[in-house]
């Protein structure tokens, strides 16, 4: 059988969440101080990407809430977006990249700090699903531009500066 | 939440009316710094979700070069003044007398990069004392932060306030460009203005369109 070589790239975009199969590859753009956080099964060649903005979904000042916004929420709605696409949850590994500091600033203000807490909290979110987190690259003031591809497991990481990176 | 879709057209007129004020004096600063005669557009006022703001200056993954600043005080908010990399390359050649002087170098001369940071610092300041005068509200911006990086990590960081209360953000944007250029289309650089959502009713009532 002749493989289609027609893979498609799916966008996610900010407090948003996707899932996809091999060949496909999956991307978010223009991360700052947001987390991509991958979710993925390595046999089954299936991964999801949310786009996370804020840690926690107690932050929230509304009725009702966009799951893919929050770290806590986001990952867990993942988890249940990928077990519908037939994966099961101990399979799952984790990769993350974002969570950087776009603008040092004098003052304290906690909106400032949202880059660290919110990699903090993915980290927190991931321990309690019990999936291991394989690779990062967080922090640092760049912005990142991350693809993942279900088939080698590799998500790609593109900065401004440093160019294309692979972890 | 309920506040921003309450929002009327006279609403809108007046925040049209605000970007107008802030961005005439803004352009005129740079006009006056630059020796150059630099114009505005009519500001646009839009209410749009977090992935159509990246796209108002052509995607999350534009590189670009963008001033922020915090605004405390009796209204509070973000703004960010974004100029593409070209744009502002010419603007910090012609102040500081240098024009191999590029922000897409891997090392940024650091008097291009204080230059930047003291033209952003100039015209937030007449942006944000126009509004002042013009509405009698006091405002204390923060001392604005420079980054040359992926238009989307720039502007997300003025969302995150506003993402606790809404998915969507209402922008006041006006472009400013130099004229005598023969695209008419091209704009030099943008202001937004993006007001907290606890900070509207202020605002309006200010003005007295409550």
């Amino acid at each position: 059988m002749i493989q289609s070589s027609t893979s498609q790239v799916i966008k996610v975009g900010i407090a948003q969440m996707d899932v996809v199969k091999m060949p496909d590859t999956i991307r978010t753009s223009g991360l700052g101080s947001c987390v991509g956080v991958v979710l993925y099964d390595e046999t089954k060649k299936i991964a999801g990407l949310v786009h996370v903005m804020l840690p926690d979904s107690s932050l929230a000042r509304t009725e009702t809430i966009n799951e893919a916004k929050f770290a806590n929420t986001g990952i867990r709605a993942l988890v249940e977006k990928l077990k519908l696409a037939g994966v099961q949850p101990f399979r799952l590994k984790a990769k993350i990249a974002g969570g950087a500091q776009m603008f040092k600033f004098a003052t304290d203000n906690d909106s400032m700090r949202i880059g660290p807490r919110n990699v903090e909290a993915v980290k927190k979110e991931l321990s309690k699903n019990n999936i291991p987190l394989i690779a990062e690259d967080t922090g640092g003031n760049s912005g990142r531009t991350i693809e993942f591809n279900p088939e080698s497991s590799q998500l790609m990481i593109r900065t401004v500066n440093q160019g294309v990176n692979e972890i | 939440m309920s506040k921003i879709e309450s929002i009327t057209s006279l609403h809108l007129d007046v925040l049209k009316e605000i970007g107008n004020i802030g961005a005439a004096h803004a352009a005129t600063s740079l006009s006056s710094l630059l020796n150059r005669k630099i114009d505005m557009r009519v500001p646009k006022v839009e209410m749009v979700s977090f992935n159509d703001m990246m796209e108002l200056v052509g995607g999350a993954e534009t590189v670009v070069v963008g001033i922020y600043l915090r605004i405390e005080g009796d209204a509070q908010g973000s703004m960010f003044f974004i100029l593409p990399i070209e744009r502002a390359d010419q603007f910090i050649q012609s102040l500081i007398n240098d024009d191999l002087f590029s922000f897409s170098k891997n090392q940024v001369s650091e008097l291009g990069l204080s230059a930047m940071q003291e033209l952003g610092n100039i015209l937030s300041g007449s942006y944000l004392s126009a509004l002042s005068d013009f509405s009698g509200m006091k405002l204390y911006p923060t001392v604005p932060g420079l980054s040359v990086d992926m238009f989307g990590a720039i502007i997300s960081t003025g969302l995150i306030e506003i993402s606790e209360v809404s998915d969507q953000v209402i922008v006041i944007n006006t472009s400013i460009f130099e004229e005598g250029f023969t695209n008419r289309n091209e704009v030099d650089g943008h202001f937004f203005l993006l007001p907290d959502p606890d900070s509207f009713m202020n605002i309006f009532k200010t003005l007295g369109v409550s």
